[in-house]
């Protein structure tokens, strides 16, 4: 007997659920960074239950690139967090206000 | 309960207690190590399900190429101990919205069309074939696998031209 893919559903429901909570809370840039790796993950795993639901590989194509993109965007991110760090000598996301209405 | 299902629900709950931990954790790099964590069970999930080219991807990639980058990055800069603030008014209206949104998503797609068709087990569980993912790859998708190289080289220009010391 296999586990239904609605299970695996309600875990990535749950997962991204956790990552906005963290994005939200979360007061460190390098944290709230952390916390959208977590709602890409919770996708990917929805992404790779569907393609289980369909029986199709597109799904997988789409993990890949959403993997691709995420280390693209963490590269560039992390980048403006060290020369934030330097600029401002603190991670605090309220500190970080220049653009704040 | 079958091994499917012991399996399932043994990570399943290990990823949840990670993304807890994630938000719980006050150093950055405890953060850091939970969120692998979360990685790696995702990744036996990934087994469960036979997507094997994509498990081994996420550990590779994901635990191994990005979470060391953050980890570098919070070791290099070492700014301790995240800072609390006081609750503002408004973060009660953001818990009570994250977890409606969530009751929502979950209901909305265990009830769903899909998660009801594979519910009744009568689907066999066979890997997927990663010859057969990497041939969709550079046959159809060919196009937009270009693309990405592109934009990874992209992001490592930014990278550096970001990083840089002012001379």
């Amino acid at each position: 007997m296999i586990v239904p893919v609605s299970y695996y559903l309600v875990l990535s429901a749950i997962l991204f659920g956790l990552g906005v909570v963290a994005f939200v809370f979360k007061r460190n840039v390098i944290t709230v960074f952390m916390s959208i790796e977590l709602m890409l993950n919770a996708v990917n795993l929805a992404f790779v239950a569907f393609a289980r639901a369909h029986n199709q590989l597109d799904g997988l194509v789409f993990v890949f690139f959403v993997i691709v993109v995420a280390a693209a965007e963490s590269a560039v991110g992390l980048a403006i967090v060290i020369v934030l760090a330097r600029n401002r000598e603190s991670l605090n996301v309220e500190r970080v206000n220049l653009l704040k209405f | 309960m079958s091994l499917p299902f012991i399996l399932f629900f043994a990570f399943g709950l290990l990823a949840v207690a990670g993304a807890v931990m994630l938000i719980l954790a006050r150093e950055p790099i405890h953060s850091a190590l939970a969120l692998i964590l979360v990685m790696i069970c995702l990744a036996v999930l990934y087994l469960l399900l036979g997507a094997e080219f994509i498990a081994a991807v996420q550990i590779i990639v994901y635990a191994g190429a990005i979470m060391v980058l953050f980890v570098f990055v919070i070791m290099l800069l070492n700014m301790g101990v995240e800072e609390r603030t006081n609750f503002s008014k408004f973060a009660y209206v953001g818990v009570v919205a994250a977890f409606v949104l969530l009751l929502e998503i979950g209901h909305w797609m265990y009830h769903s069309a899909v998660g009801g068709a594979t519910a009744n087990g009568a689907e066999p569980a066979t890997a997927f074939s990663t010859v057969d993912l990497s041939t969709l790859l550079f046959r159809s998708y060919l196009f937009p696998f270009e693309a990405t190289s592109i934009l990874i080289l992209i992001a490592i220009l930014g990278a550096l031209v970001l990083a840089r010391k002012e001379e």
